[in-house]
Order: C-alpha cells, then sequence, then structure tokens
C-alpha cells in the first residue's frame, strides 16, 4: 500500500501562515515519512513533511536574495539604507526608534556651545520639569511663612518622622518662635531613653548574675551529692577531686586502681628468639617486595587505593603508637624491654616511652593521681590540663581558695612533668647523663634557623647530636599537638645546617656524617615534611643554575653542599622506584648537572665524577639506563688524551672536540705514574685545592681516571642486560682500545673481557591479531544516537566528519536549487523576450497589412474613378 | 660659504670617530639635520624641473662614519636606526653601504674584517622593509611628483636591499655572524629580496660547513626549495649526514626537528631512505638527554605512522631468531646502503630503561601497535630541562616512600661506590 503522494502545492500562495494551515488540513499536501520500527523514546523531527510549503518557502527565499542579486549583477550602483537596524527584524519598531534616538542625541551631544554649561539638558521627575517644581516650591515656602502653616507641619512631620523631622525642620523654616523649644525637648527625650536603656541593662545583668549565682549554686549542690553517689565518669570525677578534695585519700585510690586492673586486656605471649629473627625477615622481605613493585612503576593505582596497606611499608612511622598499645606497655613493665629489643629499628623513641609510662606507674603508687590521669589519656593530655585550667578561672569569682589552690596544683604539675622527663633521661642513658651533666635536658625546637644554630653553635659533634636526640623526644608529636608542625621545621634547619657545614672552607665533613643519623631518624617519622623540605632545597639548586644559564650564557658545578643533599637523598629515600617525588627531579637535575655544566676545573672533574657515582648509585638496583651518565665518562677519557687523536668517536655538549680544557687530566709524567697509589679523593678538595706539587697534581688526576675506569666497570656490568649495550658503549670501547695509551691497560683487562660478552637480539612480538568473526558484537549502548568506540579524541575525530560531510552535501544540493532556480528564471526571461518580439512582429505585420489594404483601396478608388 | 661648509662636513665626520659616545651622537645628529636641510635647499641648482635632489655624498660620510673599520659602533647605529625609519634614507643607506662594502672589501682582499662586518651586520640586520607599495609614504624629505620618483618605488628598494646583502655575504663571515645571518635569513631577508634564488650560492656554502650552521641553513634551503622551485642534488643524502650526538644538545634544537619533521612528512619518499633515518635518530637517541627523547620518541612514532612501510623495524614476525651482530652501518653515509631496513630498534627498547619515567614510558608506546593518528609534537619541540624538573616538582604525592635501610652514616650504605673511592678529609 503505497502513501498518498503529496501533489505539487500551487504557486504564489498569500500569506504563510494561513497557507500553513490550509496545507495542514489537505491530506494531499502532507508527506508522511514512515518508519520501519517504532523505538519508544525516540523523538522524531522529520515524521511529516510539507513539500510544498517548504518548496515555496524557498523559492520565496530566491527571489529575494538571489533574484535580486542576479537582476543587479554588472549594475554598479547599490541603494544602501543605513538606517540603524532598519533590516534587524528582532529590535521592535519602538526600541528601534529609541535607539535613533539616542543615536542623534550622541552625534549631537558636545557639539553645541561652549557657552551653554548645564542648560542642554533638562531634568525632570515624573515627566516634569525640576525646574518647573522648583518654582512652586518657592511658593510654598513663602506661603509657610504664616505660623498655622508652620505648626501643622510640625505636628505632620513629628508624626510621620518622629525626632529627625524636627532637626530637617529646624533647618527648613528660619526664625520661629517655638525653636527654643524644640530642641530642649530633644535633649530631654534623648536623656530619658539613655536612662530607660541603662537601667534595663542592669536589670538583665543583675538577672544574669543572679541565674549564675544560682547555677553555681546548684552545680556546688551536684557534686556534693555526687561525692555520695557511685563514681561514674572519670572526668567529673576529676574535676570534683579538684574542687571538692584536690589531695587524694586511699581508699579512691585502691578504687581507681581496681578499676584499671579490670580494664587490663590479656597480653600476648613472650615471644621465641626464632619467632622474632623470623619475623624481622618477614618484614623485610616484604619491604623489599614493595620496592620492587614500586620499581617497576606498576599497580601505583592499587596503592593509591589503599594507603593502609603501604603504611605498612614503614613501620618506622610506628612511633605515633595507638591508645592501647601503650597503655599495655604502661603495665607490663617486663615485656617493654624486650618488645624493644625486638623491634630493633623501631626504637628508643618507643623505649623512651614505654619507661615513661613506668615512671608514671610508679608514681601513681606515690599518689599523684591528676597527672598520671592526664598523661595516660593520651594526646588529650593537653587539652585536659587546658580544661582544669578553665574551669579553675570559672571559679575565679566565686571562691578564692580554690582558685589558688587549683594554681598550686598546677605549678606542682608542671614541676612534676619536667621532673619526669629528666628522670627519664636519666634513666635512658646514665652515663652519658653523667658525662655531659653541664647540658640541659629539656629543649624547646627551635623557631627559627638562627635559634637552632645558636643552639647548636660551640658544641662539639657529640653534644649537637645529644641535643637533636633531646629536642626529639621532648617534643615528640605524641605529646602535644603542635609538636609534629615543630619538629618537622627542625628536618629543614638540619638540612640547612648541614649545607652551612659543607660550604665552609674546610668542610666539617665528619660531622655532617654524624648528622645523617638524626636526619635518617626525622624524616621516617614525617615522610611528607622531609620529602617537601628536600624538594625545595633542590629546586633552588635548579632554580640557580636555570638563572645562571640564563644570565650567563653557561653553568658551573655547584657547592659541595648539592652534591651532599643529593647524597643525602639517595640515603634517605628509595631511589629505585620508577617514579618517586622527590628521586625524579633530583634525577633531572644531576641530568642537567651532567650535560650543561662546564668542565674547565679539576675540581669540575671531581664535582662531575661525585655525580657520576651518585647516578650509579641511584641505578644500583634498577638498572636504569643513564645516558648523560656514558656520555660524561667518555668526554672524561677524552680530555685525558693529548689533542689532535685520531677519533672515532664524538662527544657531546660540556666537551667539546676541540678548546682549551682539553688536556685535563693529561698526565705525561712516567715518574708519577710510576710512584701512584690508589688513595680515596678527599672530598674537600671540592671547596678548595691545595697549593699543591705537579705530582700531586697529577696523582689527583690519575685517581680521577681510576675512578673513571671503576664507574665503567661498574657501568659495563649494569647495562650488560640492554639490547643495545654494545651501541651504548661504543665510543667507550673505541676509547679504550684505540686511544688510551698502553700503560692504562692493566686496569681494563676485565672490563674488556666483560664488553666481549654479546648478548643475541630478540625481535619485539606484537600480539596475533585475532581473526574477523561474524558473530555480532555486542555493545553496551548508554546513550541513543551517539557513536560508540574509540577515544575521546577519535569520537571528535569521527563526528567533524560526519558533520562536514553533512554540510557538504547540503551545500551541494543548495548550490544545485539555486542553478535550477537562476536556469527557471532565465527561461522564462527569454520566453518573455520572445513572446514580446513575436507580439511586435505581429503588430508590425499587420499595420504593414492594413497600410497595404489601405493603399490598395485607394488605388481602386482612383482606378474607379 | 661652501668651503666653510664642508669644512665642517668634514670635522662632524671624523668626530663620530671620537672617543666620546655623546660626542659621536651630537655630531650624528647634526650631519643628519645637514642631510635633511641640504635635500629641502640643493647646494647646487636644479637643473630642470621636476629631477629630484638628494645628497648622496653626505649620507655616505655618515655611513662610512658609522661602520669603522676597527671598533665596534653598536650604540651608535642603534641611535641611528631612527632614521632608518625613513624611506627615502634607508634607500640611499643601503645603496651606500654596498658602494662602501665593494670598496673596503677590494682594498682589503679578502681578509675578513671582524668588526667591519659586525658592524655593517648591525646596521643592515634591523631594516624593516615595507610589505606594499603604498606604506612607502614617510620620507624625510618632501618632493613634488614622488610618484615618478625611483625612491618611491618598491620594487627599486628591494632592488637594493638585494644588492646590499649579496655584496656582503660575497665575502668570508666569522663563525658567529655567519650564524646570525642564517638565524634571520628565511623571515627578514629572503622574503623582500626580488630573487631570492641568488641566495642559493650562500646557502649551499653554508650548508656544506655543517655543524650548528649547516643546521641554520637548511631553514633558508628549505624556503627556496619549497616556495621557489629549487632542485637540490641528494638533499636528503646531506640531510642524513647532518645526523650527529650534537643535534640533540644544540640550541637550535626546535628549529631543526621542525623542519626535520616537514622534510619526511612525504609520503613518496622510500622506505629505505625513512628507515635509515629512524634507525640514525634513535641510534643518537642512545646519548640524548631526556628533554630531547620526549620529543623524538613521538617524532619516530609519527614516521612510522606515515609510512607504514618502516614498521619492520619494530615489528619482524619472521625475521632471523638470533643475530649476532645490528645489520645497520652507522658509519655509511649513503642511507640506501646503511642497511637499516634490515635491522630492527633495539634502542628504543634500551630507552625503555631510561631513569626518567615518562621517557620509559614513551618507548614503551612500541611494543603495542600504533594508533593511526599522529602525535602533535609541536609543544615538545621546545621542552627544556628545567621545565620538566619544574614538572616533576609540582608533582605532589601523597605517600613519600622511605629507604628502610637503616644508615651508618654519610658513605655508610650496604657496597657504597663513595666509600672506595671519596675519604671524609
Amino acid at each position: 500500500m503505497g502513501l498518498p503522494k503529496a501533489s505539487a502545492p500551487s504557486r504564489g500562495k498569500g500569506s504563510a501562515e494561513s497557507a500553513m494551515a490550509v496545507v495542514r488540513s489537505n491530506p494531499f499536501e502532507v508527506k508522511v515519512n514512515r518508519q520501519k520500527f517504532d523505538i519508544l523514546g525516540r523523538k522524531t523531527k522529520n515524521d511529516v513533511g510539507l513539500p510544498g510549503v517548504s518548496r515555496s518557502k524557498a523559492i520565496k527565499k530566491r527571489t529575494q536574495t538571489l533574484l535580486k542579486e542576479y537582476k543587479e549583477k554588472e549594475k554598479t550602483n547599490v541603494f544602501k539604507d543605513k538606517r540603524f537596524g532598519e533590516y534587524n527584524t528582532k529590535i521592535s519598531p519602538e526600541e528601534k526608534m529609541i535607539r535613533r534616538f539616542t543615536l542623534e542625541r550622541q552625534q549631537n551631544y558636545g557639539k553645541k556651545n561652549i557657552y551653554n554649561l548645564n542648560e542642554d539638558e533638562e531634568l525632570t521627575h515624573y515627566g516634569q520639569s525640576l525646574a518647573e517644581i522648583e518654582k512652586i516650591n518657592d511658593i510654598v515656602d513663602s506661603d509657610s511663612d504664616t505660623e498655622e502653616r508652620g505648626t501643622l507641619s510640625a505636628e505632620l512631620t513629628a508624626a510621620h518622622f518622629g525626632g529627625g523631622g524636627g532637626l530637617l525642620r529646624k533647618k527648613a523654616s528660619s526664625g520661629q518662635e517655638d525653636e527654643e523649644e524644640k530642641p530642649k525637648s530633644r535633649k530631654e527625650l534623648i536623656e530619658e531613653l539613655i536612662a530607660k536603656s541603662k537601667q534595663e541593662k542592669q536589670v538583665r545583668q543583675s538577672q544574669r548574675e543572679s541565674a549564675l549565682e544560682l547555677t553555681e549554686k546548684l552545680d556546688n549542690d551536684w557534686k556534693e551529692i555526687q561525692t555520695l553517689m557511685a563514681r561514674k565518669t572519670p572526668k567529673s570525677e576529676r574535676k570534683d577531686k579538684e574542687v571538692e578534695k584536690p589531695k587524694p585519700d586511699e581508699y579512691d585510690m585502691i578504687v581507681r586502681e581496681l578499676g584499671f586492673e579490670m580494664k587490663a586486656k590479656p597480653s600476648e605471649r613472650m615471644k621465641t628468639e626464632e619467632e622474632l629473627a623470623k619475623e624481622e625477615q618477614a618484614r623485610l622481605q616484604k619491604l623489599e617486595a614493595d620496592r620492587l613493585r614500586r620499581m617497576r612503576g606498576i599497580d601505583e593505582q592499587e596503592t593509591k587505593k589503599k594507603p593502609s596497606h603501604v603504611s605498612a611499608d614503614d613501620l618506622a612511622d610506628g612511633f605515633i603508637l595507638d591508645k592501647d598499645d601503650r597503655r599495655l606497655l604502661s603495665y607490663k613493665d617486663g615485656k617493654i624491654n624486650i618488645e624493644n629489643e625486638e623491634e630493633e629499628e623501631d626504637k628508643e623513641q618507643e623505649e623512651e616511652e614505654g619507661e615513661e609510662e613506668e615512671e608514671e606507674g610508679e608514681e601513681e603508687e606515690g599518689g599523684k593521681e591528676d597527672n598520671e590521669n592526664d598523661q595516660s589519656e593520651e594526646e588529650s593530655a593537653a587539652e585536659d590540663e587546658e580544661d582544669v585550667a578553665a574551669d579553675n578561672h570559672s571559679d575565679l569569682e566565686s571562691d578564692l581558695e580554690s582558685e589558688e589552690e587549683a594554681a598550686g596544683n598546677k605549678e606542682e604539675k608542671k614541676d612534676e612533668t619536667t621532673g619526669d622527663e629528666s628522670q627519664n633521661m636519666e634513666g635512658l642513658d646514665p652515663k652519658m647523663e653523667a658525662a655531659k651533666a653541664e647540658l640541659p635536658y629539656t629543649f624547646a625546637v627551635p623557631e627559627s634557623y638562627e635559634t637552632f644554630k645558636s643552639l647548636l653553635a660551640g658544641r662539639t659533634i657529640e653534644q649537637q647530636l645529644i641535643i637533636l636526640e633531646r629536642i626529639q623526644k621532648c617534643n615528640h608529636p605524641s605529646l602535644a599537638v603542635g609538636n609534629k608542625t615543630k619538629l618537622e621545621k627542625l628536618f629543614g634547619f638540619l638540612l640547612d645546617y648541614i649545607g652551612e657545614l659543607a660550604n665552609l672552607d674546610l668542610p666539617d665533613l665528619k660531622a655532617i656524617d654524624k648528622l645523617i643519623l638524626p636526619l635518617y631518624n626525622l624524616c621516617q617519622m614525617f615522610p611528607e615534611a622531609a620529602g617537601g623540605s628536600m624538594k625545595f632545597v633542590l629546586r633552588d639548586a635548579a632554580h640557580d643554575m636555570e638563572e645562571a644559564i640564563e644570565v650567563k650564557g653557561r653553568a658551573t658545578f655547584p657547592g659541595l653542599d648539592t652534591l651532599i643533599y643529593l647524597k643525602i637523598t639517595s640515603l634517605l629515600f628509595p631511589t629505585s622506584d620508577f617514579w618517586h617525588p622527590v628521586v625524579t627531579p633530583a634525577f633531572i637535575y644531576m641530568s642537567q648537572l651532567l650535560t650543561k655544566c662546564r668542565i674547565t676545573t679539576l675540581q669540575d672533574v671531581i664535582k662531575g665524577l661525585f655525580i657520576c657515582c651518585l647516578f650509579l648509585e641511584y641505578i644500583s638496583l634498577s638498572r636504569r639506563f643513564v645516558p648523560e651518565l656514558i656520555n660524561f665518562l667518555v668526554g672524561i677519557l677524552h680530555i685525558s688524551l693529548p689533542k689532535k687523536q685520531a677519533q672515532g668517536y664524538t662527544v657531546v655538549h660540556p666537551f667539546t672536540p676541540m678548546g682549551k680544557n682539553l688536556e685535563l687530566l693529561l698526565v705525561c709524567d712516567k715518574k708519577d705514574l710510576e710512584s701512584w697509589q690508589k688513595q680515596n679523593l678527599p672530598l674537600s678538595i671540592v671547596n678548595r685545592l691545595k697549593e699543591a706539587s705537579r705530582t700531586e697534581v697529577n696523582h689527583i688526576r690519575l685517581s680521577c681516571l681510576a675512578l673513571c675506569f671503576d664507574l665503567i666497570k661498574r657501568c659495563a656490568v649494569l647495562y650488560e642486560s640492554l639490547p643495545s649495550f654494545h651501541e651504548i658503549m661504543h665510543p667507550v670501547k673505541i676509547l679504550l682500545t684505540q686511544h688510551v695509551p698502553e700503560w692504562y691497560h692493566g686496569a681494563l683487562k676485565e672490563l674488556e673481557n666483560k664488553a666481549k660478552h654479546y648478548t643475541p637480539l630478540v625481535c619485539e612480538k606484537k600480539k596475533p591479531v585475532p581473526l574477523k568473526q561474524y558473530t555480532p558484537k555486542i555493545v553496551k549502548v548508554l546513550e541513543f544516537g551517539r557513536k560508540q568506540g574509540g577515544n575521546k579524541k577519535e569520537q571528535e575525530r569521527k563526528r567533524l566528519i560526519h558533520k562536514h560531510k553533512r554540510e557538504f552535501k547540503g551545500a551541494v544540493r543548495e548550490i544545485r536549487k539555486d542553478n535550477q532556480f537562476l536556469a527557471r528564471m532565465q527561461l522564462s526571461e527569454i520566453m518573455e523576450r520572445d513572446s514580446a518580439r513575436k507580439r511586435k512582429v505581429k503588430e508590425l505585420l499587420s499595420s504593414l497589412a492594413t497600410q497595404e489594404g489601405e493603399w490598395k483601396a485607394m488605388r481602386r478608388k482612383k482606378m474607379k474613378n | 660659504m661652501r668651503h666653510r661648509y664642508n669644512d665642517c662636513v668634514g670635522w662632524l665626520a671624523e668626530l663620530m670617530g671620537h672617543g666620546s659616545f655623546h660626542v659621536k651622537e651630537l655630531s650624528l645628529c647634526t650631519l643628519m639635520k645637514f642631510v635633511e636641510l641640504e635635500a629641502e635647499y640643493p647646494l647646487v641648482k636644479v637643473e630642470w624641473k621636476g629631477s629630484f635632489t638628494f645628497p648622496r655624498e653626505l649620507l655616505k660620510v655618515v655611513v662610512d662614519g658609522l661602520i669603522p673599520l676597527n671598533e665596534d659602533a653598536s650604540l651608535l647605529i642603534s641611535r641611528f636606526q631612527e632614521y632608518m625609519e625613513y624611506d627615502d634614507i634607508r634607500y640611499f643607506v643601503m645603496k651606500a653601504v654596498t658602494e662602501s662594502i665593494g670598496q673596503v672589501m677590494q682594498k682589503t682582499k679578502e681578509r675578513p674584517l671582524p668588526f667591519y662586518q659586525q658592524n655593517i651586520f648591525s646596521l643592515i640586520s634591523p631594516i624593516n622593509m615595507p610589505n606594499k607599495e603604498r606604506d612607502l609614504v614617510k620620507f624625510m624629505v618632501k618632493q613634488d611628483n614622488r610618484e615618478e620618483w625611483k625612491v618611491s618605488k618598491l620594487q627599486a628598494h628591494k632592488q637594493a636591499f638585494e644588492r646590499m646583502w649579496l655584496s656582503f655575504l660575497k665575502h668570508k663571515l666569522p663563525t658567529g655572524l655567519y650564524k646570525k645571518v642564517l638565524v634571520i635569513l628565511h623571515d627578514s631577508i629572503l622574503p623582500y629580496m626580488n630573487e631570492p634564488t641568488l641566495m642559493i650560492d650562500f646557502l649551499t656554502v653554508a650548508y656544506g660547513i655543517g655543524g650548528a650552521i649547516s643546521l641554520l641553513a637548511l631553514n633558508g634551503l628549505f624556503i627556496l626549495i619549497h616556495q621557489h622551485n629549487l632542485e637540490y642534488p641528494d638533499f636528503y643524502k646531506k640531510l642524513y649526514s647532518l645526523l650527529d650526538p650534537s643535534i640533540y644538545h644544540v640550541k637550535y634544537r626546535a628549529r631543526f626537528f621542525h623542519l626535520l619533521d616537514l622534510f619526511l612528512s612525504s609520503s613518496h619518499l622510500p622506505a629505505y631512505l625513512v628507515a635509515a633515518f629512524i634507525k640514525r635518530l634513535s641510534r643518537l637517541a642512545l646519548t640524548a638527554p631526556p628533554e630531547a627523547l620526549l620529543m623524538v620518541i613521538p617524532f619516530i612514532c609519527n614516521l612510522f605512522r606515515r609510512h607504514p612501510a618502516c614498521k619492520v623495524l619494530v615489528h619482524r614476525p619472521n625475521g632471523p631468531a638470533d643475530l649476532s651482530e645490528d645489520p645497520y652501518i652507522m658509519e655509511q653515509e649513503e642511507p640506501s646502503e646503511s642497511r637499516a631496513l634490515e635491522s630492527s630498534l633495539w634502542e628504543l627498547q634500551a630507552l625503555q630503561n631510561h631513569y626518567y619515567p615518562d621517557v620509559a614510558q614513551a618507548a614503551a608506546i612500541l611494543n603495542q601497535s600504533l594508533s593511526e593518528i599522529e602525535d602533535d609534537i609541536s609543544g615538545l619541540l621546545e621542552l627544556s630541562a628545567s621545565e620538566l624538573f619544574d614538572k616533576e616538582v609540582k608533582k605532589s604525592a601523597a605517600i613519600v616512600p622511605l629507604e628502610f635501610e637503616q644508615v651508618r652514616g654519610l658513605f655508610g650504605k650496604k657496597n657504597d661506590i663513595f666509600a672506595e673511592h671519596f675519604s671524609l678529609d
């Protein structure tokens, strides 16, 4: 069954609106696009079409635009209507007029007579000229001169505006009698008001005071009653004690002890030696497995999802102990010590705490309940203390006695706590205490670097270490809330201090060596903060270098402090991680150092070699490939050669094939060569090269070269497994075999043997492409009308292609229709012209015929005549 | 009167070589004022109405003063730049410079004069040529019927410009100057020449020098090849020989790789050639810093996408199981004989072990089949190490993993390399 085909609409219909209505009702005008399937929820735009209407619309549009253009073709003059918004249908005619008006005004503005200052604009209010109103006002004023008017208006204003009206009126009216009275009454009124408000205030205050008194009384009563009742909550109990009887009696103590004993849980049994060893081994294994996982850079997401799992890796964090643990420790004296021995790394800190608790336990027996209670109740201790203080202050007004008592209590407490700590210290290492009796036992964490330095100034390194240790212990984060941030700062200070020590003319490396340990401990406590400050240090160094490059165009190697920092980084953080927030920037920084810094002196060479060592240490576990390292080593070998040697290798950036610093490491003297003994390079050289004899300098050079050879050896071992090992080592090999003089070869034999080992090359494999299947691919449709598959970029591309195709088609169709329309127009023009011509010819012929006829008739007439 | 005037001009010209900059500047300004006035009121009577006068001799004196033979006059020249805004002055200065070069160089017989050339360069390099004829409106001297005057023709300007540069470049230049010329060549010299192909000799010589100069000459050559239909024999062979380890380290890396990308974008290049380029680039990448690696790995991937025939380099399913040597010959100058197509990209495989995680990840892409769409490398071309560093430092991590091995001191690790070679003295 075919659908009724829409007949062509009759042309030239009138207004579109009425036509549409007519057309819609006419079934012959409507074309229905039948759908094969009805799909629920799909909205169809084009189910019904009106071909006739749309066609007539299109034709109309073309006659308006295209035809016009066509007719005006090759005609130069065009009439342009430049009136504002003439063709803009969006603006209503009214608005159009307004806009035109404003434009006109704007045009005229400023062109007026310069002496007309204010008169071009007439101000209006509600359509009335303000000037007019002013005139009327004057009249009113003159009227109000009479007394009656004045009083009436005064009443009115008073009624409407209150006191303010009087003031206003006072200004407005001048020379009135009641003027003297008015301000007086006002003054009175205000005074009255003030008095009233004061009174109210007083009443309120007294009420509140009485309420306070009442509540206080009630409190006291309640406390009295409460003491009679059984003790329920420790807090209220304590408060009560402080107020009522600051010195606990024996009975209370027994009750409390019993209460605690009830709460004590059964503890774990003691572990045997084997078990302990096993545990330790398991822990290390777990840590190692973790490290490997990070090195491969896999399942980082996973770790992100469960941070708790990762936190197991730093057992060192266990410094911050749980409530339960502490309680357990405090009551099981014997066990603590053993456990401390077991848990090896962990911690003098914990031990410390344990002992603290112990001693508190002893004190408990002594009868200092309040104090002990505070301490055992974990971190809230300080807060509680404050609570107590606050309570005391609230009581301040009511009874002075208790206040005094409380104050005394507090002082007592303070003495005790300090005493506690000092005792602890003594308990911990009595020998040291005896030796360094002059050192204070407690230290506040220094707030600034200056105070920190002054703290350490003039002390021996051992004393400094003890000071640091004590600072850490006295300000353990579990003791007070603010301690964590303070200690975090301490890490930064320590870093600065180390940098300063390294930058001395004679760097105190031994001290730095010792200071590493506290640094490590602090880092274990606050990994984030430590990482942050380490990054900060590195960033500063990198920015310094960048600046130097920008300003001078070249960079120099940094001082010893930066080298030490880089070394410390490798001590504090795992360098084998695939990505690490501190180590990865350090890597990039070192790479920059090796590629950008000029090498002009022997010290530069040593610094460079130090960085090479760092690189090797960083990658010793992960065996990652560092191109800069090989480049640098090749460069070092290159500068050890005499000039103008035949080359089969190329050196890159910091080294040049030709230049002034070429023979920096060249040793020509055979005697020095023979007298040279392998010795370690002292790091202090980096800061200051002593005036040395030529032999000594040559010895340093030889040490550098030995180091270089050793590094090459290590590289060869590390990179053996890389597929293009030989390409990487190619320049080194050429240098060693061809250019380096004979007398180095003894040290190289080993390396060459190793380098000969060649790994077979394997081609990369790809996943086999699966065969195309004819089973339908089932895809979840998440959104209708949207193309599935591909990533976002691809989808966007597909969408654009689709859009382009559609637009292109549409444009082609439009152009075709335009051409058809034009052709039609041209044809009709031609037809018209032809018909006109035909008509004219006909006319001519007929006129000729009539002429001829007339002429013939005339002739016939004449003939007749 | 005229004699006095001439004497005065002579002295002023001498004063331009005076020690103090202030004196120099004043004399320069005075002379330029003279130029202006003399143009307006010519010394010699105009022969016929409509002829144009310009004090060329006087301007020549000024120009000679500006480019002394053996001292750096860049300060004075920068002061002079404001006069170069005038179209007529610029035109006659260009002519005067051309003359001066001809005279001086003939005298010195090809001996390089670094200061002289440096001065000329700083005088002529900032010349701002007009683009259209109607831009030629700013004249120092007002003439009545300007339209017929030669100076108001763009063609004449271009010719003078071209002559000047050609005569300047005809002689041997110091290396630093060479680089400077090449850097500005493509956008401030070539477009304003009537016959840019005249530069071909200069560019060919520069291209043959090697190193950074060759890299820079590439840009000019490209414009000539691309827009002026230049035939360059063995272009790709030379391009191939330009690839050496320094390309990853030089300052002009971004520019070079941009051009290399253009040259290798044609899909009509033979596979062996592209393979040779890929292999060479990746071989050289073994010595490259991370920022260059981040750029070159996507670059190589793009080459694979454009030339799928080269994919055998990363995917050779039926190849020999075991090779004893890499078939690719690095030393071979001719790309067609380098046997690159028989090789594989082991270098990139090695880079998968790179220490910088981004590089390792980028190199690992080669293990998977490539997507169709090319990577956009324009953003990576200018990457610098400090940018990388900043990026890494800014990354925030929730957890900072820690070393679990207890330290014993600065060099106290297990098997510490430092302990073997350094002492804490």
